[in-house]
């Protein structure tokens, strides 16, 4: 075991990947000898060679384009789009394209390739880079869409969704990427996509979260464990498909549930899962399910963000309201 | 200023083989066809006009769905599928179903492609193509990252891509020749102009002469041809075909050409936009109509020829549409089934509930 942050363990898991199958191509922009704007890609091209990891012209499209191109010719093509306020540029290649290459073709061809970005705000960035827009993937049928929140989970999702043989999209959290450390294995190993993970055992209340809010999350469960208040934590790791069953088994034992993501409360994707476990669980429910999001605003300018973003005050806040419903 | 763009315009003459009369004005260029591939280059025109005016028909009557007309453009699609090997890959538009079929895609296929059906687009392996992409541009960036695949295979084939007239004002277009162009990428890319894009002519879409001198901002090369010309758009797309395997990067080619019918068969009226003296004009260029002359002076075709390739394209079309009609209809369950490899939880839970409707 070594001990990792969250950019180290997906480093790794592209030079485990590199290593284990030569159709894997690393390439975007400045991912080759800059090693990425975030050095996740730091390396990587020394040791694999430029055929294997590499720039491309400043194009979002085009790498979309790029990245089914090669998925033609039985590659597993990891692009990286910089941001992903970016996504607007590719989104006809992921949404449109991608996404449906296994459909279309009658499952004659299909597009193993994952796209890898960062989002998510807390750390200043300029206008665009921060956006939570995951919530438009996770819309689009033939997507998933995977948000870590630890480096252990980040190497092990990464490596299965570069396995996966439909396309993922690979969300990383940028406030996330040097805040802490963790153990991670150096060998090879996986964590199954489309998996919920309860990250804190509570009976009182469902926290359901994922990205930088499932750390929000665990700040408030011990907050109001002081006030006798038990939170169960699920960080849903894989936000398209959810895993319902690990969810539904948490609300019948808590009967009460809060929604917790950093998107704007008409964005992410809590109407779509608060739908869902209503429909599955409402005589289990005790309270009605509220959420913890952000104001439907355009993302904070960067000095606005500390008062916009959702944090753990909310939650604490919500789920009050839920246990004095 | 106005030197620079004359200077550009000027490296994009109109590359011809033949004139209208079917004579040959560019013996240098005249490419190396034996007898035989001069009549299946004809054979092949003459089946897709008549597919053409058979499609329209049978639209008309309701057995096929969406259809983009090609008369007119027999030379431009396929002079340059003609020039490709089977293992070369083919990223069409939408109006771009003739040259999936000369490269072995089942007509009954390409009807179920019209109809709306999966199995339209389940291709035989040897045809390596994607099915015809409706989003304009979309299938030049996938073509850059296609030529590349092959590049990184050490493939000596190509990846060929078609974009009309409208679709070179695209996005996509462009950043498609341009990476292809930054990465030397096997790449044949055709600007199919047939001087409209639904109704409006492509004077509107740019203010540049000719769309071949796009090229230049890929720094690719570039050339204009003779739409209408089968030979000439052969030779030109064999020689793209040669530099690109050779390792020398992609060509944008554009085919001056004109579709003698609609758009679509869905709703659009030519005459609208087009006056009949512009028709008549474009009829004289017509592409079977100059290369017969060809073949009849050189004394390789007769209207007894013609007339057993008209015979053959019915009966083979009859057939086909049957084939289509009988097809099974298609089931949400097949949907389901064609979505990912492993079925997530919710879509399994939507088959069931399918299954169960489907089995009543």
């Amino acid at each position: 075991m070594a001990q990792m942050t969250m950019i180290q363990a997906i480093t790794d898991a592209m030079r485990v990947e590199l290593k284990n199958d030569e159709n894997v191509l690393v390439f975007g922009e400045d991912v080759g000898q800059n090693g990425g704007v975030f050095r996740a890609t730091e390396g990587l091209q020394d040791e694999f060679g430029e055929d294997r990891v590499f720039d491309t012209p400043l194009a979002e499209s085009g790498i979309g384009g790029l990245a089914i191109g090669l998925a033609m010719e039985g590659f597993r093509p990891v692009p990286e789009i910089q941001f992903f306020g970016f996504v607007y540029e590719v989104m006809d290649s992921i949404n449109g394209q991608m996404a449906r290459l296994r459909y279309r073709s009658g499952g004659h061809y299909n597009a193993p390739i994952t796209v890898r970005a960062p989002f998510g705000g807390g750390v200043h960035t300029p206008e665009l880079h921060a956006d939570s827009l995951e919530g438009l993937i996770a819309q689009q049928p033939g997507m998933k869409v995977v948000i870590p929140s630890t480096p252990y989970e980040a190497k092990g999702l990464l490596i299965s969704a570069i396995r996966d043989n439909d396309p993922v999209v690979f969300l990383e959290h940028m406030k996330l990427y040097r805040s802490f450390r963790g153990e991670v294995p150096e060998e090879d190993y996986t964590v199954e996509l489309g998996k919920a993970d309860v990250k804190r055992e509570g009976t009182d209340v469902t926290l359901l979260a994922y990205g930088a809010m499932v750390h929000s999350s665990l700040k408030a469960a011990e907050e109001l464990e002081k006030d006798g208040i038990s939170a169960e934590v699920i960080d849903l790791r894989t936000v398209s498909p959810v895993d319902y069953d690990t969810i539904l088994e948490s609300v019948k034992k808590t009967n009460r549930v809060v929604f917790v993501q950093e998107a704007q409360r008409q964005a992410g994707i809590a109407g779509q899962v608060i739908s869902e476990v209503q429909e599955r669980a409402i005589l289990h429910l005790e309270a009605p399910i509220l959420r913890v999001t952000a104001p439907d605003t355009v993302y904070a300018f960067s000095d606005a963000e500390e008062v916009w973003l959702p944090d753990h005050k909310d939650i604490v806040e919500r789920v009050n309201e839920v246990i004095n419903f | 200023m106005k030197q620079v763009l004359e200077n550009i315009e000027n490296q994009f003459e109109m590359f011809q083989v033949l004139d209208e009369n079917g004579k040959v004005v560019n013996k240098d260029d005249l490419p190396d066809l034996s007898d035989d591939e001069l009549k299946e280059l004809m054979r092949r025109m003459v089946y897709t006009r008549i597919l053409d005016q058979r499609s329209i028909a049978l639209n008309r009557q309701g057995r096929l769905g969406f259809y983009a007309p090609t008369a007119g453009q027999e030379a431009s699609q396929l002079g340059s599928q003609f020039a490709l090997e089977q293992d070369d890959f083919i990223l069409p538009g939408y109006r771009d179903v003739p040259q999936l079929i000369w490269q072995g895609l089942p007509l009954y296929q390409a009807f179920l492609f019209s109809k709306g059906h999966f199995h339209g687009n389940q291709y035989p392996d040897e045809v390596r193509a994607l099915s015809p992409q409706i989003i304009i541009g979309a299938q030049y960036v996938q073509t850059a990252g296609v030529a590349l695949g092959l590049k990184k295979r050490g493939k000596k084939n190509v990846a060929i891509t078609y974009t009309g007239d409208g679709g070179t004002s695209q996005g996509d277009f462009y950043e498609g020749i341009n990476n292809a162009g930054a990465f030397k990428a096997p790449a044949i890319f055709v600007v199919q102009n047939n001087r409209f894009a639904i109704s409006v002519p492509v004077e509107k879409q740019t203010n540049a002469k000719t769309l071949a001198q796009k090229a230049v901002a890929a720094g690719i090369e570039g050339i204009q041809v003779d739409g209408m010309d089968v030979l000439a758009v052969y030779a030109a797309t064999k020689m793209a075909r040669d530099r690109a395997v050779a390792g020398e990067g992609p060509t944008l080619i554009e085919t001056l050409t004109y579709r003698f019918g609609p758009h679509t068969m869905s709703g659009d009226d030519p005459t609208r936009y087009r006056t009949e003296d512009m028709d008549k004009e474009w009829e004289q260029k017509d592409p079977l109509v100059r290369f017969r002359k060809y073949l009849e002076g050189k004394k390789l075709w007769t209207e007894e020829d013609e007339n057993k390739v008209i015979d053959e394209a019915k009966e083979d079309i009859k057939k086909a549409i049957k084939q289509a009609e009988q097809q099974p209809k298609q089931k949400v369950t097949d949907l389901i089934d064609n979505m990912y490899e492993e079925l997530p939880t919710h879509l399994q839970e939507q088959k069931e509930i399918y299954q169960a409707k489907e089995s009543k």
